[in-house]
């Protein structure tokens, strides 16, 4: 950082002092600030990944069974079969404060016929394969969701824990020590005047002393 | 009130429809630009599950919506196969927070 010129006065003192006050205390709340997001980002990062291999792990499974109904069923059908789904999601979306970081909280309504119901065509004309790739799917539904919720809330965490790093870092190793710098060479600066000015009077009070002295022996003589 | 998107070949994506998601089917990088900022930009879904194949073709169009709240843009293997990519997503968000890798590396 550019090393800022102040002026050495008591002012300016005054003024450094409370900034270093400010920045220590800021400092202070930030650090907390970060461990506990740290804290929380952990335990949020571990859920997301175990998450993560739990849904690639559906995922997969959906897909094969998918695959397989591909290939036993004809293009047309298989696409007729999943045209219309019976089902519709929605998904409320609401913020949730943590640590100064807003995060979604989702929660998602189906609305479908019945409970269960989630198959769009008849049986008839489709494979059993599709069938279970479907469930599949359904099954891991929530959890999809869910991953959602947690990797956003994560990736925006970790955002939030490298910008507060940064600011306690700058705070820790640049702002107090300048500041404690501008302190230390006010008041050196201040000590220095009152004794240059100390020496002045001294001397100028030597210099009328030694006057007077003169003139007293130039009336005696 | 939001609603789901899932987007990506055909193959992979196209099971999604019957639980209820809106799914688009893309397959050129153009078109999957042109497709993930149509609905990135539309406001009305609160998650975007895009294929990693997908995903691999716009990448940085994907990383502009990293900070905003939604939609959330998260990656799921296709019909191809696990590419890795998703969890290198979570690995890359612990070394930015972190600073080192210290979930995945057991």
């Amino acid at each position: 950082m550019a090393m800022t010129q102040v002026n050495p006065t008591r002012m300016e003192l005054t003024r450094q002092k409370s900034k270093l006050v400010t920045a220590i205390r800021g400092h202070k709340l930030l650090k907390d600030k970060r461990d506990e997001l740290m804290r929380r980002f952990l335990d949020l990062v571990r859920l997301n990944k175990q998450l993560r291999e739990e849904v690639e792990e559906g995922i997969r499974a959906a897909n094969r069974r998918f695959v397989l109904a591909a290939a036993v069923m004809n293009d047309p059908a298989l696409k007729t079969a999943l045209l219309a789904p019976k089902q519709s999601v929605s998904v409320s979306v609401a913020a949730k404060n943590v640590m100064s970081v807003d995060i979604p909280v989702m929660d998602y309504k189906t609305g479908s016929p019945g409970e269960g119901d989630i198959f769009s065509y008849g049986f008839a004309f489709t494979s059993g394969d599709l069938d279970d790739a479907v469930r599949s799917l359904n099954d891991i539904f929530p959890k999809l969701l869910k991953l959602a919720e947690c990797e956003k809330s994560c990736r925006l965490m970790a955002d939030e824990i490298e910008k507060t790093r940064r600011r306690v870092n700058a705070l820790e190793h640049v702002m107090i020590p300048e500041y404690q710098r501008q302190i230390k060479y006010i008041t050196m600066k201040l000590d220095e005047n009152e004794r240059s000015t100390q020496i002045r009077l001294m001397k100028v009070k030597d210099m009328m002393i030694k006057e007077n002295i003169e003139q007293k022996r130039a009336k005696m003589a | 009130m939001y609603s789901i998107a899932v987007m990506g070949d055909r193959d992979s994506v196209a099971g999604f429809g019957a639980l209820g998601l809106e799914t688009r089917f893309t397959d050129e990088p153009q078109e999957t630009r042109k497709t993930f900022r149509q609905l990135a930009s539309s406001g009305r879904y609160a998650v975007i599950y895009i294929t990693e194949k997908a995903a691999a073709m716009i990448s940085d169009e994907i990383e502009k919506y990293n900070e905003a709240m939604l939609p959330a843009v998260i990656l799921i293997p296709g019909v191809s196969g696990n590419t890795g990519m998703g969890i290198a997503g979570v690995k890359k968000s612990v070394e930015k927070a972190v600073g080192s890798d210290i979930i995945f590396n057991d």
